[in-house]
């Protein structure tokens, strides 16, 4: 009897197996592998090796970045051992204050209070490097006629005060929000840079950014933020942004409007540390506004930084 | 020595016993724990205001769960409109029609069902049943409480099956002999006889069945958008209060007020659960009623 009740079992799976087969029979596709290259010129050593550790810690959003970063880094100099954690940008902040870590990763820039709470506790005056830019696109479904937003209609809709396409010249369909938890970084930053207020309660949350793009292409009213990278999935497409009613609007796929600083939709991640970054840590912070250290950046699925943020980095890296 | 191994198998078995108490005592004293600070930081009041669930907000946080209760209750009791009457039938038919045959071979189907994980159904739901609810009711997003009533209710089917089965089993042969003897046809013993006879046991299954709708999690989470608003209907989108801790536990700053609110979620989803299944077991302890 039991025998027979595991073949059943067997039978059902069999018969699934076979349906599934039939189901797709198509050539199975090709993962083309992630082309791994690292075309690095092997620098002259002649530095002296003392050993120095750096601990980094902060903002969430940068803290794949900064590993990988750190982890390149480490290859070529390992007398230098780096930590880098997260927690979020107002966690590092307050540690770089406490005196915890060496650098706080922050996706903002310091605040004032914050400023005189580390002048006050070390003597020093607080530095920045940015070494990163990040973008936010905005999706919409690709049967959506709409092409161009402003950052007030942007704000707008997800504030639910536009919440039909014909209010912003598209087509007569409701709009439906998608968007990420209170947790995540790209939700502060959208909430503070475009909705400059409460999301809209009928905003729907998402688990990850590729649940919201999913559900873009799912959705002929559905409108989402991912950062740039997601936009050239099929069935999305990326708006242009405008900064204002009288502002060209700017197309984040192209990567000159990032790095230009004409797209709207964009934030340079800092790195703050206590007084003139100087000896290991000012090596390490060097390689990652170099060439090499920008190209993983991208590979990072973020955007090198502007000639604005060279000449805001030389205050701390001259 | 027969009664040292006797003595040590004794103690074995007693101490498994109590570990399983041990657990449930230890969750209920983390869950205590770690929302007392929210219940004390901000008092119940605010977990039941007429606002939403808003701990990132731009001005004030709020922490209201009414929405999310909400939505877990519309999600639930949509599952089980679906899943109660068929799971029933479907136990009605194992048990008193099914031939032998037929049995052993829907039986292991059911056990089967059981298995899949909520991921899959998750994922069912959202590439399979969310378009096509989208595009029956004519909607821009299918994910709705409807769609997760559905999934939830097919999770639920097997207990509420196995259970309700085992209900009508346990009915004494001799109501169904009394029925037929007295020109009852099959339809009405099953209808009238067997089903209210094994009514307690049908409805511990129901709840038993609830009880699991209430806690699940991943596919929820999945399909049904997890808006905070409260719903206008059943083809709107709603969160669930296990699909909303899940969305925020996973990166909330670490004691903080939003972290206890989160338990405080999580003490709520426990006291209901365990309400649910205790209500269900005194119903199973309620054996038919009538003596022979």
């Amino acid at each position: 009897m039991n025998q027979k009740r595991w073949l059943t079992v067997l039978g059902v799976l069999l018969l699934a197996a076979v349906m599934i087969a039939a189901g797709c029979g198509g050539p199975a596709e090709e993962q083309a592998g992630e082309p791994v290259e690292e075309a690095e010129e092997t620098n002259g050593e002649e530095a002296v090796q003392e050993p120095a550790s750096i601990m980094l810690g902060g903002s969430d959003s940068e803290v794949n970045v900064v590993a990988r970063l750190a982890e390149e880094y480490m290859n070529d100099n390992p007398h230098v051992s780096i930590a880098v954690t997260g927690g979020g940008s107002g966690v590092g902040i307050s540690s770089l204050i406490d005196g915890n870590i060496d650098v706080a990763n922050s996706s903002r820039p310091m605040k004032d209070e914050e400023m005189d709470a580390l002048r006050d506790n070390h003597g020093e005056e607080p530095y920045a490097v940015r070494f990163a830019v990040d973008g936010v696109a905005v999706l919409v479904n690709d049967a959506n006629s709409v092409e161009t937003l402003t950052v007030d209609q942007v704000g707008a809709i997800y504030r639910g005060e536009i919440t039909n396409w014909s209010e912003v010249g598209g087509d007569d369909r409701e709009i439906t929000l998608y968007g990420r938890q209170s947790t995540s970084g790209t939700y502060v930053f959208f909430m503070e840079l475009v909705v400059q207020g409460e999301y809209s309660e009928r905003k729907r949350n998402m688990a990850g950014t590729s649940d919201i793009v999913e559900a873009v292409i799912g959705d002929a009213g559905g409108i989402g933020y991912a950062a740039i990278g997601y936009a050239d999935e099929d069935g999305v497409k990326a708006l242009d942004i405008a900064a204002d009613q009288d502002s060209e609007a700017y197309d984040p796929t192209v990567l000159e409007n990032v790095t230009s600083g004409n797209y709207p939709l964009t934030r340079p991640l800092y790195q703050y540390m206590a007084g003139k970054p100087e000896g290991a840590q000012l090596d390490y912070l060097l390689f990652e506004v170099s060439e090499p250290g920008q190209g993983i950046v991208l590979e990072e699925g973020f955007y090198p930084i502007t000639e604005a943020d060279r000449e805001f980095n030389k205050n701390a890296l001259q | 020595m027969v009664s040292i191994t006797e003595k040590a198998m004794r103690a074995i078995f007693i101490f498994c016993g109590l570990a399983i108490i041990l657990f449930l005592v230890g969750i209920l004293y983390i869950l205590l724990s770690n929302s007392m600070p929210g219940l004390i930081e901000l008092g119940l009041g605010p977990f039941f205001a007429a606002d939403r669930w808003n701990p990132g907000a731009y001005g004030e946080p709020t922490y209201s769960l009414l929405n999310m209760i909400y939505g877990t209750l519309k999600v639930t009791l949509g599952a089980l409109i679906f899943a109660v009457p068929v799971g029933v039938s479907a136990a009605a038919y194992l048990a008193e029609i099914a031939s032998p045959w037929e049995r052993e071979f829907f039986k292991p189907i059911v056990e089967v069902l059981a298995g899949v994980p909520s991921v899959v159904l998750g994922f069912f739901g959202l590439v399979v049943l969310a378009p096509l609810i989208a595009r029956v009711f004519n909607l821009n997003s299918g994910l709705t409480a409807f769609n997760g009533a559905i999934l939830v209710g097919i999770m639920a089917l097997p207990t509420i099956i196995t259970l309700a089965e085992d209900a009508i089993t346990a009915v004494p042969k001799e109501y169904r002999h009394a029925s037929l003897a007295l020109g009852g046809t099959r339809w009405q013993t099953i209808w009238k006889i067997t089903i209210p006879a094994a009514f307690s046991g049908i409805t511990a299954s129901a709840m038993l069945g609830m009880g699991r709708a209430i806690g699940e999690t991943m596919t929820v989470l999945m399909v049904t958008g997890n808006m905070v608003a409260r719903p206008e209907s059943f083809l709107d989108s709603v969160r669930t209060l296990s699909a909303g801790i899940a969305i925020d536990i996973g990166d909330v700053v670490f004691n903080s007020t939003h972290f206890h609110a989160l338990f405080v979620a999580g003490l709520l989803l426990f006291l209901i659960t365990f309400a649910v299944n205790l209500l269900a077991d005194i119903l199973i302890q309620r054996k038919p009623e009538v003596s022979k």
